[in-house]
């Protein structure tokens, strides 16, 4: 009986191994990142690819082709990754590029994507104007970005009645557009009397104390905050200790996702609302079925990262799929509107802005076991959190 | 009497507490040779420093054939016909020797901002006829760094004499040499000198190329003139023998 | 400083988080920082005491990749998070604003540790040795001393202040992978605003940046002139803006002494005009590479573009550096300024001329910078060359409006007609070729001798009637206009520019260049420029630890070519043909 189940279990790998030896080229993804300068989000993430390219060869590969992942590190810096970008394409002659990380990079290898006219499937970077103000023809993006993900935190703070925001961020492209997401739709929601002071933290430099105090200067009703990693640590730190966050909510973009949530510990600020991962939580069968294969491959739980690596992975498979063909004007068309399973659930392109439609969890945390978790994660879906087409059409260049 | 060349006046400068010098005055003719002698700490190389721009003085002037130096920087000093060599000799070591000659003779024709051309040609004819002159135009190809101690000094007398000065000043012209060598040295100055018309102020330890060289000696102290005049003149004052060796003896007598 | 966190929070992970196994664990950490700092001292920098100094600031920096890259790989990239401080982890009302009891151990403590380093340099026997061999290490070797150990004790003292350092931060902040560059800046910003060599001084810098960031944070945002200026921003800055000003006013930090002649060693090697040689095999080079597009793939020629626009950079430093005898920490501001430059021209007009305008900015940028600096000299000279590349890289980071911030300008592409790999690298040929003969024709015309000569002897050369800062702030803008020519053919290859391409890390590898290649020849700015794109291209494509191997790369060739590489090779040369020479007279 056992023996049948393995049978069963590595039937698909023989019809890879078949389709190996038949000697196709195989399909080649080419992924650019910036490993060394965000390890901790891109380990996982590219633990990810790796799960969703096992499982795709395993499956009899793509057009009966295997798919190969080409990985390459752009250093972090927007120069390097264009010369990367350029390897990726015209020596490995890649089928598919994907990747990036900072918003500077993104844009930069979009507008080489541009004027290369090739396909590049941007995954992390969060900046809204690689969809919105620099859109363009031939990029395509998968996280939610920085606005969407702010709206999803809007409903409960405006819920709160506050009257008077302190908000925190770290002082570049992506803390700032938070930072305006967020006074702009709390002031639409929230008609009169709403007040905002800010602070800027310059990035992974935070002189925690005296922002503290400066806020606590301030006297805010509550809190908006857009710091990550070593950042927010500092941040919560000194404000726990000098009592900030006392009978003071606070909302962080990003907070509940592992790779920033987990170093806290046992110190978790408790109360806070944010978006993230709370993959202890989630209990949709694609999400188990994700979750159990993640854990069989590498002994260790998923990552917000290892989410977005995944589906990265099968965004590109399915548009070739769609596509039927690894041409490169034939998979332009085929993203557009381009449906894709995640672990999240369903997820499409959409055609006007390029921007797919994956959400993400949005809860409060709190401390079991001495770690910090989500409660009450609620899925938000990034199709209710996108601008009108309309916004869209008045600020996305025509292509 | 014509007007001097170089007229100093009242010139003094304190470092902290102490008075370096405290009032110096004294003329300096045109073509002439004056010593200042004076035991360590006189404020001998002070007076240089502040004649040739390097140091700004507290009082006093300085006045080069009508021009005021005081005030003016090093290179604009330069630029008025003031040639100077060093107690430690100031050479450009990443250069040949005739290289050496020819940017003195660029700096002092205002070519150094020639962006283009090569130096290579750029008169290295002039140049190594000035190295004929002291004597050491056969080691024009040579390193500067590589240099023998005196023909550093003569390298560094052909880079002073490439602006033809009006006036050479010269801390310690033959300070590290041998006897015979420092004679031989400063009667090339002297010759040279008288050839060229130019006046020149010296510092000097040796006595004996003093009183053979100057036509005038000024005796500093503790930044005070004490005597000026002729070599016989100033031998004879008995208080240059008081300050030079606490005794009546003789200040030619004493080893340097 | 990273290593002494780490440290700290393993051991004290091991150990427990009482009081006897937190405090041990953070002694433990710092004693061990101490012994790894020794043991660099022995094995690696003891080697280069003979080579430039600038060398060992590049060892260094290879150590550094090396570090961060075995961090990595033993703790993991997740942000480590210590425990806090048994029985301080609270805060008391002081004034009725809570202070965290942490920080108060801290302003005790640091002012012990100050007193402490005071006695033991001015009181101690050893301190009196120390403050001697780094007079003169010959003299004290013969005081019977061996200054070997005590430059090793040296180091010692100062690798374990910086770990206990790390390990204090620990409750503060968490362990990260990005603790070493952030700490590396500030902490010569403080040795060099307080002056080189005085403690005192250091500790005065040290409290007075801290004070103005925390002011800057403190006021926030302000109405001025009818616009909102945030000095909360400003903290971006504000240690480079302190030193800024502190060395226009005080040309040696504030408790400083002059310092000697020049930062870079003093080797002034006979420097020969290249001869016809030279010429032909710089013209071979170049045919050879005018025909490389026969011979490769695309990608080599959009490498060789990078390759020969950082060699432009890397010349356009060394002309400085080299002839002009003063380092620049900040070279990549003019690179940036000509880069950005370029990326703004091309929206009102053709890119053909952006091209030939973009210098300007930058030459602009070095004249006004240019005007400053070459006031100074040596190590401070090149601190305030950093200040001024950190306060434009800050303004190029918050003009939102104008640079596009940290995302940068996009859509600079070069015009139709040179827009095909092989066109672009056939301008990029042309036009970095060109330059770095020009720079190399006015190194060897009038100009590049007076530049010379104000570096060999600055008296000497005002002596003669050389205007001393009017030459080296001459060379200064040269140095400037052809950084911004090669910022500007980068902006063109990449189709964007952002600002990490005037950062710290962009100047650090114009340095490595030059030093690789060798510092007194020619040739080996050029040669070092192709060397480390090579490499970091390379490397980055094939190896997942780059960092580390790129560290270790520099380090072995920082050890086995002291005088860079170029520089090494010609030493050969000289003594293969000497020794020739030395046959044929034997044979006579």
């Amino acid at each position: 009986m056992k023996s049948m189940a393995s049978l069963i279990r590595y039937f698909p790998i023989a019809i890879a191994f078949c389709a190996l030896s038949a000697g196709a080229q195989p399909i080649k993804l080419g992924e650019l990142n910036s490993y060394k300068t965000f390890p901790a989000f891109l380990e996982a993430y590219k633990r990810g690819m790796e799960l969703a390219v096992d499982e795709i060869n395993r499956g009899g590969g793509l057009l009966g082709r295997p798919v190969e992942l080409i990985v390459r590190d752009d250093t972090g810096s927007p120069g390097d990754a264009v010369r990367v970008a350029e390897e990726l394409v015209s020596r490995e002659k890649v089928d598919v590029l994907m990747g990036t990380f900072s918003s500077a990079v993104g844009l930069a290898v979009a507008d080489f994507a541009k004027q290369r006219q090739r396909l590049f499937l941007a995954s992390e970077p969060l900046t809204d104007k690689i969809v919105w103000d620099n859109g363009n023809k031939y990029t395509f993006r998968l996280r939610p970005s920085t606005y969407m993900q702010t709206a999803m935190l809007v409903p409960e703070a405006a819920k709160l009645g506050k009257r008077r925001w302190a908000i925190v961020y770290p002082d570049y492209e992506y803390g700032k557009s938070a930072t305006e997401a967020f006074k702009q739709q709390m002031i639409a929601r929230q008609s009169s009397g709403i007040e905002f002071v800010e602070f800027a933290a310059p990035l992974g430099k935070i002189d925690a104390g005296p922002v503290v105090q400066a806020m606590i200067d301030a006297k805010p009703d509550a809190i908006f905050s857009s710091l990550f990693a070593a950042d927010l640590a500092k941040f919560v730190r000194e404000g726990e200790l000098r009592g900030l966050f006392r009978d003071r909510p606070v909302f962080d973009l990003l907070g509940g996702e592992p790779e920033y949530l987990d170093p806290l510990k046992d110190e978790a600020p408790v109360g806070w609302y944010v978006t993230g991962y709370p993959w202890y939580e989630i209990d949709t069968p694609v999400h188990r079925r994700f979750l159990d294969a993640y854990r069989a491959k590498f002994n260790d739980y998923p990552r917000q990262g290892s989410v977005v690596g995944y589906s990265v992975v099968n965004s590109a498979a399915a548009a070739i799929r769609k596509a039927r063909s690894t041409d490169n004007a034939k998979l332009i068309a085929a993203m557009a509107g381009l449906v894709v399973e995640t672990p999240f659930g369903t997820i499409r392109y959409r055609a006007i802005d390029h921007q797919s439609t994956m959400g993400a969890y949005v809860g409060r945390l709190a401390i079991k076991d001495g770690k910090g978790v989500m409660v009450d994660a609620k899925y938000a879906d990034g199709a209710d959190y996108l601008p009108s087409d309309d916004w869209v059409r008045a600020h996305r260049p025509a292509n | 009497m014509t007007q001097p060349l170089l007229a100093i006046r009242g010139i003094a400068k304190a470092f902290g507490g102490v008075q370096a010098l405290a009032g110096v005055s004294f003329d300096v003719g045109a073509g002439e040779r004056v010593a200042v002698i004076g035991p360590n700490g006189a404020g001998k190389t002070t007076l240089f420093n502040v004649l040739d721009g390097q140091l700004a003085p507290d009082r006093g002037s300085a006045v080069l054939a009508g021009r005021a130096l005081i005030g003016l920087s090093s290179q604009a000093i330069a630029r008025l016909g003031v040639g100077r060599t060093f107690q430690v000799t100031a050479t450009f070591a990443s250069m040949t020797v005739r290289e050496n000659v020819q940017v003195a003779l660029l700096a002092q024709r205002g070519q150094t901002y020639a962006l283009l051309s090569p130096l290579r040609a750029r008169l290295a004819d002039e140049a190594q006829s000035l190295l004929k002159q002291v004597g050491i135009d056969s080691l024009s190809e040579r390193a500067a760094a590589t240099l023998a101690y005196g023909d550093l000094k003569r390298l560094e007398l052909a880079v002073a004499l490439a602006g033809t000065p009006r006036l050479l000043l010269m801390d310690e012209p033959t300070a590290g040499l041998a006897p015979p060598e420092r004679a031989r040295l400063m009667r090339q100055v002297s010759d040279l000198a008288r050839l060229a018309g130019s006046a020149v102020l010296f510092t000097e330890h040796d006595m004996d190329v003093v009183f053979a060289h100057a036509d005038r000696i000024v005796v500093l102290n503790r930044g005070r003139v004490i005597a000026i005049g002729a070599p016989s003149a100033v031998r004879a004052n008995p208080e240059v023998r008081n300050v030079y060796l606490g005794s009546g003896r003789d200040p030619e007598a004493r080893d340097a | 400083m990273m290593l002494g966190a780490y440290l700290a929070y393993s051991l004290i992970g091991r150990f427990g988080a009482g009081p006897l196994g937190y405090w041990g664990g953070v002694l433990l950490a710092a004693l061990a920082v101490g012994a790894l700092g020794v043991l660099l001292e022995r094995t690696l920098l003891r080697r280069l005491y003979g080579a430039p100094e600038l060398l060992q600031l590049i060892a260094t920096f290879g150590v550094v990749l090396l570090i961060k890259d075995a961090a990595l790989a033993v703790w993991g990239a997740e942000d480590l998070l210590g425990p806090r401080a048994p029985g301080l982890g609270g805060a008391i009302a002081i004034f009725g604003q809570p202070v965290p009891q942490y920080d108060l151990l801290l302003i005790v403590l640091a002012p012990i540790v100050l007193a402490a380093m005071w006695v033991a340099l001015s009181r101690t026997r050893w301190g009196l040795l120390v403050r001697a061999a780094t007079e003169d290490r010959e003299m004290t070797a013969a005081l019977g001393v061996n200054p070997s150990w005590l430059f090793s004790g040296v180091f010692f003292v100062g690798a374990l202040l910086a770990g206990l350092a790390g390990a204090l931060q620990l409750p503060r902040e968490p362990a990260n992978l990005n603790m070493d560059l952030t700490i590396i800046a500030d902490v010569f910003v403080v040795t060099v605003v307080g002056g080189l060599g005085s403690i005192r001084g250091a500790f005065v810098a040290a409290l007075i940046i801290g004070i103005v960031r925390a002011l800057c944070i403190g006021i926030g945002d302000v109405a001025l002139f009818g616009s909102v200026v945030s000095f909360a921003k400003l903290t971006l800055v504000a240690e480079f803006v302190v030193m800024a000003v502190v060395l226009v006013a005080r040309p040696w930090g504030l408790y400083g002494q002059p310092p000697g002649p020049s930062a870079i060693a003093e080797q002034r090697d006979l420097q020969v005009p290249p001869g016809r040689r030279f010429a032909i095999a710089a013209a071979l080079l170049m045919a050879a590479l005018a025909a490389a597009p026969l011979l490769v793939d695309e990608y080599a020629l959009v490498l060789g573009a990078d390759m020969l626009i950082f060699a432009l950079f890397a010349v356009s430093l060394h002309f400085i550096m080299g002839p002009g005898g003063m380092a620049s920490f900040g070279h990549a501001a003019y690179f940036g300024l000509g880069a950005y430059a370029a990326a703004l021209a091309t929206r009102s007009m053709p890119m053909e001329l952006a091209l030939i305008v973009a210098p300007l900015a930058a030459g602009i940028g070095a004249l006004v910078f240019g005007w400053f600096c070459v006031r100074l000299s040596g190590v401070y000279l090149a601190m305030l060359t950093l200040a001024f590349a950190q306060i434009t890289w800050a303004t190029v980071y918050q003009w939102d409006a104008l640079t596009g911030g940290s995302n940068g300008l996009v859509g600079v592409w070069p015009a139709v007609w040179l827009s095909s790999r092989v066109a672009y690298y056939w301008l990029t040929l042309a036009i970095a070729g060109g330059a770095i003969a020009l720079l190399w024709r006015v190194v060897f015309a009038p100009f590049g001798y007076a530049l010379r000569a104000v570096r060999d002897s600055p008296q000497r050369a005002a002596a003669i009637g050389i205007d001393v800062r009017a030459v080296r702030w001459a060379g200064f803008v040269l140095a400037g206009l052809a950084a911004g020519l090669a910022g500007s053919l980068y902006a063109f290859s990449k189709g964007s520019i952002s600002p990490d391409s005037l950062s710290i890390p962009r100047s650090i590898d114009a340095l490595v260049m030059v030093l690789l290649g060798g510092l007194q020849t020619l040739f080996g700015p050029v040669v070092g420029a192709a060397l480390l794109a090579w490499l970091q291209d390379t490397l980055a494509r094939h190896t997942e630890y780059w960092r580390a191997m790129l560290g270790a790369a520099i380090l072995v060739l920082v050890l086995l070519f002291p005088q860079g590489i170029v520089g090494a090779l010609g030493a050969a040369a000289r003594a293969l043909r000497q020794r020739g020479i030395g046959k044929r007279a034997a044979a006579a």
